[in-house]
């Protein structure tokens, strides 16, 4: 069986790596190329690239960022912020992306999902959702970085999404985020039974432990995390020794 | 030289870049009279097979590859629906015959509950992931790749009914045995992304460039 995936996702804006609290107090962390080959050299098996540039002539640096990654690192590349279009979808793909995630333009254009699956193959067309609890105790999909509520349920969206054409959903909790105090169990279980795609959970990890857990409680195919591989305070490759001394097969 | 088949569908990218990091000199091309003076082909691919089946019929590039294969014996390597394509037929969406190298059928995985470690589980298709080799002692790269048999795939199909005589690796997907490696004369196919599959696909990838039928 496949094995469980560890995830770095890297922000990027106007071609460099970067790091910051919901928007505020954003700090450069480096070259998307050296850290992606720092990754890489961990066993990363994949990486994530979140374009936070609001800007077309960021939307072209993202492109030759992930050419230039794509050349020197042989390993997975997925890249989502602010896709909308099959034309950008495609620029990205023919550029040495595999993979790109759709966010705010799929919760207002649903057939963007259909469109990319049909044109590039749901293996390609990941799903990221961005969901928050609410009194009632559902959860709502959020866009545009987080700032509106959609009312959009989002197991119901999860589903429908991957009944579109997407391969994969990449789950952020955003009531876990920034916390952590660990990946969003509740949330990542109440979406992981409703969908036969594999589940990237995110947000939350804070130590070693949270990855082992949320693959122990079946809760996840794969975790992501961004500030606590940045700033070195776990690599990668404890992460994966800590889930192997646990018996989960990892690479 | 290498030529890296392009036919529109495929992570080409990916594929030449992997060639230049190791050195392997290759020219991506939709012209036969450039690729001809390749002497190994790389037929990559990221789609649907009736896609794929219609452009290299339209273009004529299907008979071209059949020719080089067979009559000039051009060493090839089908990388994930490339590698569907060296088989007989796929039945994705519909019916379609492959290029008929390797005796084999291209079928649908489908999200059957199957049990693991006293567990029922759905199974996710597509398989995205990275999944262990199991690979056959005569394979040549089985020494230097057996301590990371790790690759990553990425597919919704695979292929059944294929000769046990030309499996070099497979790997276990819940109740699937998933043809990896496959090996036939001077045609070479891998399910999973060499070029995405970090060292190990490297390895492999190199393997094809400068040992493969030399």
């Amino acid at each position: 069986m496949l094995t469980k995936r560890i995830i770095p996702c890297l922000d990027v804006r106007d071609g460099k790596v970067v790091k910051g609290v919901h928007f505020v107090g954003i700090q450069e962390v480096g070259d998307p190329v050296e850290l992606a080959k720092k990754y890489n050299d961990q066993r990363a098996d994949e990486l994530v690239f979140l374009d936070i540039t609001a800007t077309w002539q960021g939307r072209k640096t993202m492109v030759d960022v992930v050419r230039k990654v794509a050349e020197q690192v042989f390993i997975p590349l997925t890249v989502g912020g602010g896709i909308s279009s099959i034309e950008q979808i495609r620029d990205l793909l023919s550029n040495g992306a595999d993979k790109i995630s759709l966010n705010s333009a799929a919760l207002d254009h649903p057939e963007l999902i259909e469109q990319a699956a049909r044109a590039y193959g749901s293996s390609c067309v990941v799903l990221a959702i961005d969901a928050k609890k609410m009194p009632d105790g559902t959860w709502h999909c959020f866009k545009a970085g987080g700032r509106i509520d959609t009312g959009k349920d989002a197991i119901e969206w999860a589903k429908e999404g991957t009944r579109l054409g997407a391969g994969e959903i990449l789950l952020t909790s955003m009531d876990a985020d920034g916390t952590k105090q660990g990946f969003d169990l509740e949330l990542c279980k109440a979406i992981k039974k409703e969908v036969h795609v594999p589940v990237i959970a995110s947000g939350g990890c804070g130590k070693l432990e949270d990855f082992a857990q949320v693959f122990e409680e079946d809760a996840a195919d794969a975790a992501l995390a961004a500030s606590l591989f940045h700033y070195d305070e776990l690599s990668v490759v404890d992460v994966k020794e800590d889930l192997k001394r646990k018996g989960i097969e990892v690479r | 030289m290498i030529g890296i088949i392009d036919y529109g569908m495929g992570n080409l990218h990916s594929v030449a870049s992997a060639c230049a990091y190791l050195g392997l000199p290759a020219l991506i091309s939709c012209d036969p009279n450039e690729l001809e003076t390749c002497d190994k082909l790389i037929l990559p691919g990221v789609g649907a097979f009736g896609d794929m089946e219609k452009i290299l019929r339209e273009s004529g590039l299907d008979k071209w590859i059949i020719r080089q294969v067979t009559e000039k014996g051009t060493p090839l390597l089908g990388i994930c629906l490339g590698m569907q394509a060296l088989f007989e037929k796929s039945y994705e969406f519909g019916e379609y015959d492959g290029l008929g190298f390797m005796e084999g059928q291209v079928v649908a995985m489908e999200p059957v509950r199957f049990h693991e470690q006293n567990e029922e589980l759905t199974l996710p298709v597509p398989q995205i992931g990275w999944n262990r080799l199991h690979i056959s002692t005569d394979f040549p790269l089985y020494e230097a790749i057996k301590d990371d048999p790790y690759v990553y795939f990425d597919h919704s199909y695979y292929a059944t009914r294929w000769n046990p005589a030309d499996l070099a690796a497979y790997a276990q997907y819940g109740p699937y045995v998933v043809p990896a490696v496959v090996i036939r004369n001077n045609v070479m196919g891998c399910q999973f992304h060499p070029e995405k599959s970090g060292t190990t696909g490297l390895k492999i990838l190199e393997w094809f460039g400068r040992e493969f039928m030399r």
